[in-house]
This record gives structure tokens, sequence and C-alpha cells, in this order.
């Protein structure tokens, strides 16, 4: 409503000052993908999210989510490059206002898409890789990619993007983080991302192949501290931890329905990309409902917003304001119950599962154990519980 | 830039950054690779400066123009450091 009273409708941004604005909003604008990778987050159905939200909804997403005030977009999946309407998905997000963020393998562009991206006004593109060098990059990735990647990231630099590469990080190659980083420093890479995997969806079903030793972690953390300090004037590096073994939780997504906000590809709206694990009612579709209701007033939404859902010990922690319980699929999965405290917390009374967990890590130098890849026959497998296991 | 910032540094926004006005947040932001951070009133009149243009004495003159009752210098060689080191802001030379 305009201050001259006028009812005309404004195109400016909505307010509410109940709920803060999603400031990150991930479009997962399909779960095909080429790749893989036994460490996907992806739900291990991923094969039933057929029905893909079409460009004018995906549009529509974008429009709304805007004008609640998300301004940083993730447009990821899957593999975002399997759309063809991904050049225009970026045009509109630049219109818009977004700072746009393709998350993606590298797998379905060459240089000549790399530029079309630049041009349709995408603001920065990270490339993952799986490894420092060839052969495990491949074996990691199920098939032969670690070449395009290469030349994805120097064609992302000469289109004058900033280069960021995410390497994902399990027991595999804990032990080459030097490597990798050697690798994006030689390919002029402005950010590295050393990420430890979390064991969400397929990553959850592989936890035993890809959870490292304790002494590993602490050796490969010590070693990025040394690689952080080595190259603080030209590269960022960020190493991330996986949680298991933390004595707190991470405050995920910064809380439910806090600053982020995830659309599937199917237009299941999620307050983060594990919440369609978790049981009660369904999540709201954003065929059926604007972004603005499913932000402010559906039941999902507010499910474990804010603190009065926590139960103790979150309940009367002086650091519930930190990290607001940890994680809700987390401890859904580890507890059975999701409004319980992430048993990551050493507070929690379920903790002790958390560390038994990383006491089974197979020890360093054990022989190789079966990987489930990420494809449609394994996630069909999945549900008959027989799926493929190949070392 | 890969060395402390001088008096006659010509310091401009990083090419991956991005300044704006963010109404929802009532608050100008700075937007960087999957991630921003909310920049206050100084903070911003300081980045905006950042034009790849102005050294940072000249900077520093415009804001002595803009906010005489404010005891600048300090805070804004301060802020240029982190905003550096953050890789927010970098060389023009």
């Amino acid at each position: 409503m305009r201050k001259d009273g006028s009812a005309v409708p404004t195109s400016e941004p909505e307010r509410d000052a109940g709920v803060p604005p999603p400031l990150w909003l991930l479009a997962e604008l399909t779960y095909a993908c080429p790749l893989q990778c036994p460490y996907c987050s992806n739900p291990t159905d991923f094969d039933r999210y057929r029905n893909e939200l079409d460009t004018a909804i995906w549009t529509r997403v974008l429009r709304e989510a805007r004008a609640l005030g998300a301004c940083q977009l993730g447009l990821s999946g899957g593999e975002p490059l399997t759309r063809s309407d991904l050049e225009t998905l970026v045009g509109t997000s630049r219109e818009l206002g977004y700072y746009s963020n393709l998350i993606t393998s590298g797998a379905g562009m060459d240089a000549r898409r790399v530029n079309a991206l630049r041009d349709a006004g995408l603001d920065h593109i990270q490339v993952s890789f799986q490894a420092s060098e060839r052969e495990l990059n491949d074996l990691v990735a199920g098939t032969e990619v670690f070449s395009h990647k290469l030349e994805m990231a120097r064609a992302v630099k000469a289109a004058g993007f900033p280069m960021v590469l995410c390497f994902v990080i399990h027991r595999g190659n804990i032990d080459r983080i030097g490597d990798m980083v050697s690798l994006a420093a030689g390919l002029g890479a402005d950010y590295v991302e050393l990420a430890n995997t979390q064991y969400h969806g397929w990553a959850q079903v592989n936890r035993g192949v890809l959870m490292p030793t304790r002494e590993q972690v602490e050796r490969s953390e010590a070693e990025a501290h040394r690689l952080q300090d080595r190259y603080r004037d030209s590269m960022k590096i960020l190493y991330v931890v996986p949680d298991y073994f933390e004595r707190r939780p991470k405050a995920c997504c910064n809380g439910w329905g806090s600053i982020f906000m995830n659309v599937a590809p199917d237009g299941t709206a999620l307050p983060c990309h594990g919440a369609a694990s978790l049981p009660g009612p369904a999540f709201p579709n954003v065929r059926d409902h604007s972004m603005a209701d499913i932000w402010r007033d559906s039941e999902a939404f507010n499910r474990y917003r804010g603190f009065d859902w926590m139960k103790a010990p979150c309940r009367g922690c002086p650091e519930r304001e930190q990290d607001f319980g940890g994680c809700r699929c987390q401890a859904y999965m580890l507890t059975g119950d999701p409004a319980a405290a992430d048993p990551v917390c050493d507070k929690s009374p379920h903790h002790r599962q958390v560390l038994e967990a990383v006491a089974a890590t197979a020890p360093e130098g054990a022989p190789p154990r079966p990987v489930v890849f990420r494809n449609p026959r394994n996630a069909r497998r999945l549900r008959q519980a027989d799926p493929e296991r190949t070392v | 830039m890969a060395e402390s910032l001088r008096a006659d540094s010509v310091p401009r926004l990083a090419p991956a950054c991005r300044l704006q006005w963010e109404e929802a947040q009532q608050a100008y932001v700075l937007l960087y690779p999957e991630g921003m951070v909310t920049l206050n009133a100084s903070a911003h009149a300081v980045l905006t400066r950042c034009d790849g243009e102005r050294t940072v004495d000249e900077i520093l003159a415009g804001l002595w123009a803009a906010f005489p009752d404010a005891d600048l210098t300090e805070d804004v060689y301060e802020f240029m450091e982190v905003a550096r080191e953050e890789g927010w802001i970098c060389s023009a030379d």
C-alpha cells in the first residue's frame, strides 16, 4: 500500500514484521544427473521426481521469492545444466536482482555455453571435483569426466567469472587435500571449498564407505590450516569438517524457516534439502501455493521455527540461539524424533550413537567396501532393499 | 591486492562482488559467491567509494567532507584492510 493511500498494488517487496526474509533460495531444477556420486545429498528416491516444474512456474517462484527478500539464488540439482531453459532462468534472475550461483559438475556445458550463461547474467559458477586426479575422480563420479572438468574450470575463468571449485571430501580422498589445493592453484582458482560430505541422502546409505577416521579428520584439518595460510593472498580456502566429529551441532540453515528456502524439481518447498525424509504432514508445493503463503503461513515452515518446539536439553540451553538445536533431519535419522536435539551435540542423550559411528569406522588402509552409486536402478533397488553394491 | 593498502592505492570492488540495496532487509548488502554480508552505514559509505578511480586518500577526503563530525581515518583503514583480506575489494592498478 503506497503512502498516498492509493490502493493500486505496487511491485515493492512485501515486508512482514513477524517472519524474517528467506535470503537464500535454492532452486533444484532437476534431479537428473550424468554422474553417480555416492555422496550425493539428493533423496534416494530421486528417480520419482519426474514431473519437473516448467519455465513458467520457475519464473513465478523466482519472482515471488525475490519479493519476499531472497537475494542469493542457487541453481542446482542433480545437474542443472540438463535444463535447456537454464539461460532463460538466469536472465530472469538477473532482471530480478538476484546474485546467481550455478552449482554444477560441469557436465553439459562447453566454453560456448559458459559464455552464454555469462551473457545471460549469471554471477558465478561453482564446478565440483571428486578428486585431484583422473582415476579416483572418475571412479567416484562413476563416469569419465575429469578432463572435461579441467577444461570447464579454465573456461569459467576465461569467461571472467570468479573460479570457485568444490571438492567433496570423504575417506577416499581426505589424505589428498594438498594435491587438490595444488590443482586448484594451478587452474587459478579464486575460492576452493573442501567440503567433507555430510551424511544425508545417498551419503547416508554410503556412510560406512565415506566416513573418515578421527585421525584422518584431525590431520586434514591441520593440513587445511597450513594451506589456508600458504595461499592467503591468492586463494580463499574453505574447509568444512563433518559434524559427526564435533561436540556441538551446526546451525543447520541458520534455523528452520529462518533464512533458507529450497524448491525441489517437482515443486515441493522445503526448509532444507533433507526435509523430504521427515515424517509428518506433507510439505507444500509451489504449484498450489504462493511462496509468501508457504514461507509465512504453512504448517511445514512453522513446524520447527523459533524455539517453542524444542524439548530438553535444547529448550533450556543457553546455546540454543547459536545452533537452534542442530539439524532436524539428522535428529530424526539418528533418534527417530525430529524434535530431539541433534545427537552431534554432546548434551544429547543420544550422542553416544555418533561416537559409536565414528568409532566403528574402518581403520585407514582397510580394504575398499561396497559402494551404492547414485543412479535410477539403485534408487529402485533401495526401495526393494536390494541395491547393487559395487566394490 | 597482496600487500596492505597505501594512501595512493586505488581500490575497487572485486569483480565477483556486488553491492546493492535490499528492500526486504532495509540495508545495503555485499553479495559474493554463495554469501552476503550486511553493511552498516559506514561500511557502505566506504565501499561505495571504492570505484577503481579514487585513491585511498581521495576516498578519505570524500568521507571527511560527507561526515565532518566523524573521526574516521583509523577506522576506515581498518575496515578497508578487512575488506581487502576478505576479498571484497582489490587493486585497480
